[in-house]
């Protein structure tokens, strides 16, 4: 007997000291059931993974001491994922994707769908979860992180615009005003857009116009003037460094690689915001996990997706956080200390025209605009 | 011979015989096969691996430019219900066909196959996708009379061309995928070319086979006489030559392209150059990255060892005795080589052009990166297809029809040169 409660007070006393490190971490985390101990997470490697990293893993396994293994294959995930699917082996436990790759391992029945209400926590004001995150829940299967856009940067520092600067989108299609290179995306998804708002077009009847071909034919159209002025880029990255190389004066691509040209690298580059298109990425549940796997998935996102971890995330990286209640708490950015609010796409001062993307629209169209577009490109 | 002659090689029926009586061409036959099931089971494994790991998938792969199961599983009924409409009737089908389709919508929703099958005809007609996941749970709902049912979640459903594009998506073995992949398609009319805005791939078939021979016949043209330098000088030099030919060849293919980009970009090392020598002004900068120029250079750059190396290995064994007996014969040093030394290097020539333009054919990374939009090859939207579109049938029926043109240019190249003149080493 005196055994037994020696090792009972033994074990009271571990039991409190593992409490205490928890709360001195400043979470309430609960016991996971039958969780397996370790996490394969796919993301896009780079200074995004390296904000998840930072925000959401490394204080979950401190807490946890659940090993976080990271694969950086979002890019070719849904390919991935099917091959996977179709061999019965799913080796992955959690994948960021973009809304229109959740919609489309959604509709393969590639993804799980979840009840955000019941999986996710609510708001600090206690706000459910499905209206905190509103309009970024795109897909029945998307857990969604942040908001991210693609807009433009130019170089402040062209000496042929003799002081001027682009103020609205449509500059890009004025080579009068600002003759030099663009780069846009090798893509029809946004340049179609662009191409027929800066054509006339209202924004509201957008994708009415484009489903017809004379539509798509007067976007082209559009594009077919400044095409000889453009340089195409396939990843993210590109635009940046032709950027800062002065391969061009401007040109599109994400909000945060423009962030980090212009306030880490220093480079002579500024934002353009108008008509930023706005995108949400997230996470997806890849369907038919064994149970102990999905009870630490599920343990894990209820906590990295919560109002604070969201704004931690913007810490790291100017994207926005996809819940409302997360937007008064972002701060400084960690290791620059400017304030990060204005830098997100979300901030009411950039907001004045946006596009959010329409990925139900893509998701019929793209193939078919894709053929016209690249068969345009050939031309 | 006399009768104490028993073991005679030759018995009294003319057979020949081994010593113990059994016929000698049995026992050989049974030896050889010994020996031939033993060299099997020595290559075995490897025959499997390669059965596997290539025979398997490249099977497969045909399969799946034909493969259209899904619609007949998903909707048997409404397969069978829709034999007996005539889409040229003009009408929308009747009742009973939109009963069955009921039937089989409600199951495909219950195993989460109704987005699926939408993705599939999405592939016929663009919106597709859209109807079948906007109509998802309202249409389990529906009580008859169906049609209207239908028609009132989605005016589309009422569409004649909706239910033509079940109707010609239904057989499970389909053509659409090869039709596609040459910029045709099936409409009610028949097979018709698609319209001039959206052809693409035989274009592009076209672009690769050209730039490909662009870019052997540059190799050949570069790597002659490195190899001939590398065949014909010291030792000593021709070491050091031959670690610079192989030193880029260990190095990684995307350090090079991106080597390239540095080099031949308008603000790149080529171009500052020539500013500051004065051959081009400041404003008349060269454009040799992202367009053809680019995917050219870089290529070449990339595959001209495989052209420097068997070209190599058929020089160095080329006797230098022949060019000077004909130059001993009054030939000059152009008919001494075009006629004596040049035709001795034609199997190196064959392998080197063979290897360069194979390889060059499937090339992707490469022209995505420096090939701009004039640059890009078809094995580009080859990729496009496995991981953006998706579309894993038409992306085999264009490997397929690679392929297919690669062994009728190699069935070609053995017609005019012979398979048997090749000399890899």
């Amino acid at each position: 007997m005196k055994l037994n409660r020696l090792l009972l007070a033994a074990s009271v006393i571990s039991l409190s000291a593992s409490v205490s490190a928890v709360t001195a971490n400043a979470m309430d985390l609960p016991p996971c059931e039958n969780c397996s101990d370790e996490l394969t997470v796919v993301s896009w490697g780079g200074a995004y993974q390296n904000s998840q990293v930072k925000a959401y893993s490394d204080p979950y396994a401190e807490a946890t001491g659940v090993k976080f293994i990271y694969d950086e294959s979002s890019n070719e995930a849904v390919a991935k994922l099917r091959a996977m699917n179709e061999a019965n082996n799913v080796t992955w436990d959690l994948v960021d994707v973009e809304g229109p790759d959740a919609v489309r391992l959604c509709d393969e029945g590639l993804a799980m769908e979840v009840d955000v209400d019941a999986m996710l926590a609510p708001a600090t004001d206690g706000t459910a979860a499905s209206e905190d995150f509103g309009e970024s829940l795109v897909s029945a299967c998307f857990i969604p992180q942040i908001v991210f856009s693609t807009t433009f940067g130019y170089r402040t520092d062209v000496a042929a615009w003799n002081g001027a600067t682009p103020t609205e989108l449509c500059d890009i299609f004025d080579l009068e005003k600002f003759p030099g290179k663009r780069a846009l995306e090798k893509r029809p998804k946004k340049n179609i857009e662009w191409a027929l708002i800066c054509d006339g077009v209202a924004k509201e009847d957008l994708y009415d116009v484009m489903e017809t071909d004379e539509g798509i034919e007067r976007a082209l159209a559009k594009l077919d003037t400044i095409k000889d002025d453009v340089i195409w880029w396939s990843a993210g990255a590109d635009t940046p460094q032709l950027l800062a190389d002065g391969e061009i004066v401007m040109g599109s691509t994400y909000n945060g690689r423009l962030f980090s040209v212009i306030e880490e690298e220093k480079q002579p580059v500024a934002m353009l915001w108008d008509y930023q298109v706005f995108d949400f990425d997230g996470w997806i549940i890849p369907e038919g996990l064994p149970e102990d796997r999905l009870n630490r998935v599920k343990h894990f996102l209820r906590f990295a997706t919560d109002t604070q971890r969201l704004a931690d995330q913007a810490k790291y990286i100017s994207y926005g956080p996809a819940r409302a209640s997360s937007a008064p708490l972002v701060g400084k950015h960690e290791t620059l200390g400017i304030e990060m609010g204005q830098h997100m796409p979300t901030d009411p001062n950039n907001m004045g025209n946006i596009i959010v993307n329409n990925i139900e629209w893509w998701s019929s169209y793209s193939d078919d605009v894709d053929a016209k577009f690249q068969a345009w490109l050939a031309r | 011979m006399s009768a104490n002659t028993a073991y005679d090689e030759y018995s009294d029926d003319g057979v020949m015989r081994t010593a113990d009586g059994k016929p000698l061409k049995r026992s050989l036959a049974i030896a050889l096969r010994r020996e031939k099931l033993r060299s099997f089971l020595l290559i075995l494994p490897l025959l499997l691996f390669v059965f596997v790991s290539f025979l398997m998938p490249i099977a497969d792969m045909l399969f799946r430019s034909v493969e259209n199961g899904i619609v007949s599983e998903t909707i048997p009924r409404t397969v069978k219900a829709l034999e007996d409409w005539d889409p040229g009737s003009g009408e929308a089908p009747d009742e009973s066909v939109f009963a069955a389709f009921h039937a089989d919508f409600v199951e495909a929703f219950e195993n989460k196959q109704h987005t699926r099958l939408g993705l599939r005809l999405n592939y016929e007609q663009p919106g597709m996708s859209g109807l079948f996941r906007k109509s998802g749970r309202r249409a389990t709902k529906l009580v008859p009379p169906y049609k209207e049912g239908f028609v009132e979640i989605d005016e589309d459903w009422g569409d004649v061309e909706t239910w033509a594009v079940i109707k010609r998506a239904s057989p499970p073995i389909t053509d659409g995928y090869f039709l596609a992949a040459v910029d045709a398609e099936r409409t009610s009319e028949g097979i018709q070319m698609k319209p001039e805005n959206e052809r693409i791939y035989l274009f592009l078939f076209g672009r690769t086979l050209y730039l490909s021979l662009v870019i052997t016949f540059s190799c050949l043209l570069l790597g002659y006489p490195i190899a001939f330098l590398l065949a014909n000088t010291t030792l000593r030099t021709s070491n050091v030559l031959m670690i610079l030919v192989l030193l880029p060849f260990w190095t990684s293919l995307l350090v090079r392209t991106s080597a390239w980009k540095v080099l031949l970009q308008q603000q790149g090392v080529i171009n500052d150059f020539l500013v500051w020598t004065g051959i081009i002004s400041d404003t008349g900068r060269l454009i040799m990255i992202n367009n053809q120029t680019g995917t050219i250079v870089a290529m070449t750059h990339i595959l001209l060892p495989f052209m420097i190396l068997p070209l190599y290995s058929v020089m160095k064994t080329i006797s230098p005795s022949y060019v000077r007996a004909a130059k001993s014969l009054g030939a000059t040093d152009w008919t001494a080589f075009w006629r004596i030394y040049f035709p001795q290097t034609v199997p190196g020539v064959g392998a080197g052009a063979i290897l360069v333009f194979i390889l060059s054919i499937g090339y992707y990374i490469t022209p995505e990166l420096v090939g701009g939009t004039s640059g890009i090859f078809i094995s580009n939207r080859i990729a496009y297809n496995i991981s953006t579109s998706l579309n894993w049938g038409l992306a085999a029926a264009l490997g397929v029809l690679l392929l297919v043109a690669v062994m009728l240019l190699f069935y070609a190249y053995d017609k005019v040169v012979g398979i048997d003149n090749v000399k890899l080493g």
